[in-house]
């Protein structure tokens, strides 16, 4: 057992945190998602120029080919410093990795290099209307005709399909299969007649999101990810790569969160001293300290078990599970620690902070939903870590 | 960055689990607790035999020379079984002697201890005070080159079978104390925990001779019960992992309204509750014990941080898995009570959970972070 950086680690960490420290392009801008967009475009050019885009993909495909535990300290230094995100996360995360295991050296060759480059923004299209947690479910159908596929259905949370190129999309190709068989995983352009993207409004005002409408939009047979009929444990895999992805990244932003919790109790004064003298406010701010060490304590076993096995394992469930409740939590005391100044949002004169924990209130209830909800979570542990029977 | 047992501790794991579980079958468990002394010589010698009562003593004296890491290990076996045994506080007592004797009080108390031939036990919180750690009332008064002792020790473990106590005094010293010295007078007290013994210790015009008072000062004994407070949150968490293996199984097995109940989210949910609170609490056990080890310095937060949540999990995963198991779970004839039972007297014993988050928050609140005094 070492909980330390080993020297080489050290060294590693070291070159992030200064790479970091000198390039970093401050805060996002605070307009439109626009400009945002355009913000992390540049951010991943410059973070792709000095290798720091995809490190944990090979280098044959312009990756760093980082270990993993490179790979975690460079998610939780760029954290800790709140860094931007880059503008492509889902293609770095998700649809790399799936090309890289999954694709023929055609894609390969196709994808790669402009999703390092931020060139072609990518999307997932997995949930539907009818299809949630049920994901297999879903009903999208994608149509042989020569070498091509006819795809008509809907998508719906999908993430950045405003700014996408590509879509992850998976479409039922064989209706008389059973469902978790007759999925086929493609990429489908999004710049095509027959796709449109939509965007929906979230509680926090902002519009990440889209409803995307496919109607007999056309994709080519060479699009197709992993055979026909794969298409469910393609996705399984993108999806495990999502959630071992971003634990360290989270511990960071959860480390950083923590001690704007604590400086706003210092100072807010309350009943002639401060709120971080209450008592009880000390138990609670005490306990998410804890749970937030018990979350990366549990990440560095996951890590260490994952460099063992080399897959990671179902009990990276408990770390998402464990950051939305803690992310929920920390909003929650931020804004009883306000307290009649809780409801002043962005912009009011007297707003507590310009309205960020108000912000944050907001956006942490999709933590519990957003990449698996935490009541899915839960089904997950019990029947896969603890072997529990199946309700279905 | 390895966060994993090593082989070696993997092994002591394994023969942990093996001689425990042969030897502490529910019907011995439930014998012990109606016993008086409330365990068994013939069990302590064999422990003996494998080194526990020395593991992590130097070697120097006796002992195994491993540290807390493994200590951890072997504490979470002992809650996994529910050994009814007073490793636990010999073990508090040779660190105390390990960390903050004279080489001579080592010699002559610290050896015999870490070779399981006589046993110590910490006489801590004075009767009538809020027990908490640190803050003690009874006073050592100066009699020629030693001091007398006058008053009464409660909440001591195993009083009734060990050989001698570590007493602390107001001043914060401690002061080697024979069982069967004048003026020592050992009386049982009820426990909820029916696995582990306590006693009040009074003592009257009890006289301990110079070379008796160990030279430390208060402030030296903190990472003493720190490294008690990871062993404790260690025992709690095997509590918890068995308690959540007992509700896993009586889950798959118990059928109603024709399917397995684990089958229900009610009731799945809850028990990946358990697993949650089980793994955060191993988490913070190992985290705090690779401190002791290897970062002294991050021992004082960590070992509150783990104190504080393996006290919460120790006796609610217990609950938890009375509620999976229903009325059956509330009887005297299953198991479980014993379980929630040292849960619970864990998690009063070495500061509450309330207290360990007190000082979490006095040092994340800190504008610096400078671990608070106990």
């Amino acid at each position: 057992m070492d909980l330390s950086l080993s020297p080489s680690e050290q060294e590693f960490r070291d070159e992030v945190r200064t790479w970091l420290e000198e390039n970093h392009p401050g805060p996002e801008p605070e307009a439109g998602l626009e400009e945002v967009m355009a913000f992390r475009r540049e951010w991943q050019g410059k973070l792709h120029e000095a290798g720091w885009a995809g490190i944990s993909w090979p280098k044959e495909y312009g990756g760093r080919g980082a270990t993993l535990i490179e790979q975690a300290i460079f998610v939780a230094e760029a954290a800790r410093q709140e860094a931007p995100s880059p503008a492509n996360v889902l293609g770095l995360a998700m649809g790399g990795p799936v090309v890289i295991a999954h694709g023929t050296d055609e894609q390969k060759q196709r994808y790669l290099e402009p999703i390092l480059t931020a060139e072609e923004i990518w999307c997932q299209g997995f949930s539907e209307p009818e299809s949630g947690s049920d994901l297999a479910s879903l009903k999208t159908r994608a149509v042989k005709d020569g070498d091509e596929w006819v795809v008509t259905g809907q998508k719906v949370w999908t993430t950045f399909a405003q700014y996408a190129k590509w879509c992850m999309l998976v479409a039922r190709t064989d209706p008389d299969a059973p469902k978790h068989k007759g999925l086929t995983y493609f990429l489908m352009d999004m710049e095509q007649e027959g796709v449109e993207a939509k965007p929906l409004v979230q509680i926090t005002g902002e519009g990440e999101f889209n409803e995307v409408f496919i109607e007999e939009a056309r994709i080519p047979d060479e699009n197709v990810v992993g055979g026909v009929g794969n298409g469910w444990m393609v996705a399984i895999t993108t999806l495990m790569n999502e959630r071992a992805g971003l634990a360290f990244g989270a511990i960071s932003q959860i480390a950083n969160s923590l001690k704007r919790l604590g400086d706003l109790a210092k100072e807010t004064r309350v009943n002639g001293g401060t709120a971080a003298e209450d008592p009880v406010v000390r138990q609670r701010i005490a306990q998410l300290n804890i749970e937030a060490e018990t979350m990366r304590l549990n990440a560095y076993r996951g890590l260490t078990k994952t460099m063992q096995s080399g897959i990671p394992g179902p009990e990276g469930s408990l770390g998402k599970w464990q950051w939305a409740d803690i992310n929920q939590s920390i909003s929650e005391l931020a804004l009883e620690i306000e307290g009649a100044y809780a409801v002043l949002d962005r912009g009011a004169e007297h707003a507590v902070a310009n309205g960020a924990w108000q912000y944050s209130f907001l956006r942490s209830r999709a933590n519990s939903i957003e990449g698996g909800t935490t009541d899915i979570l839960r089904n997950i542990i019990a029947e896969r870590v603890l072997g529990l029977p199946r309700l279905r | 960055m390895y966060f994993d047992l090593t082989d070696e501790q993997q092994a002591i794991r394994a023969t942990a689990r093996d001689f425990l579980a042969a030897r502490y079958k529910s019907e011995r468990i439930r014998e012990l607790a109606e016993s008086e002394t409330g365990f068994e010589q013939a069990d302590w010698e064999e422990m003996a035999g494998l080194g526990w009562p020395g593991l992590a003593l130097p070697e120097e004296w006796g002992g195994q020379g491993l540290g807390i890491v493994e200590l951890a290990v072997l504490f979470e076996e002992m809650g996994y079984a529910l050994a009814p045994s007073p490793l636990l506080s010999n073990t508090v007592a040779g660190l105390a002697l390990a960390l903050c004797g004279s080489d001579d009080q080592r010699e002559r108390y610290l050896r015999p201890l870490a070779a399981g031939e006589r046993r110590g036990a910490p006489a801590l919180w004075d009767a009538g005070s809020t027990a908490t750690p640190g803050r003690f009332a009874l006073e050592a008064r100066a009699d020629g080159d030693g001091v007398v002792l006058d008053g009464e020790k409660v909440l001591v473990m195993d009083a009734a079978s060990a050989d001698f106590f570590l007493v602390a005094s107001a001043d914060g010293r401690r002061h080697l104390v024979e069982r069967g010295a004048d003026g020592v007078t050992v009386s049982p007290e009820a426990s909820i925990d029916l696995t582990r013994r306590l006693h009040s210790v009074r003592l009257e015009g009890v006289r301990v001779a110079a070379g008796d008072t160990l030279p430390a000062e208060e402030a030296d004994y903190h990472p003493v019960f720190f490294r008690a407070c990871v062993a404790l949150a260690a025992e709690s968490t095997g509590l918890a992992q068995r308690t959540m293996e007992m509700a896993v199984e009586y889950a798959k097995d118990r059928q109603q309204f024709g399917r397995p109940i684990g089958a229900y989210q009610a009731v799945s949910h809850r028990c990946a509750q358990m697993l949650l609170e089980t793994e955060n609490s191993r988490s913070a056990v190992y985290g705090a014990a690779w401190a002791a080890d290897a970062e002294p310095e991050s021992l004082s937060l960590a070992a509150s941080m783990a104190k504080a949540y393996a006290s919460d999990a120790g006796w609610r995963v217990p609950d938890a898995s009375i509620q999976v198991h229903g009325g059956i779970g509330f009887t005297w004839e299953h198991d479980l009570h014993f379980f929630l039972k040292r849960g619970k007297a864990n998690a009063a014993t070495f500061g509450t959970a309330s207290w360990h988050r007190e000082r979490v928050a006095d040092s994340v609140l800190a504008e610096a972070a400078v671990p608070a005094a106990v």
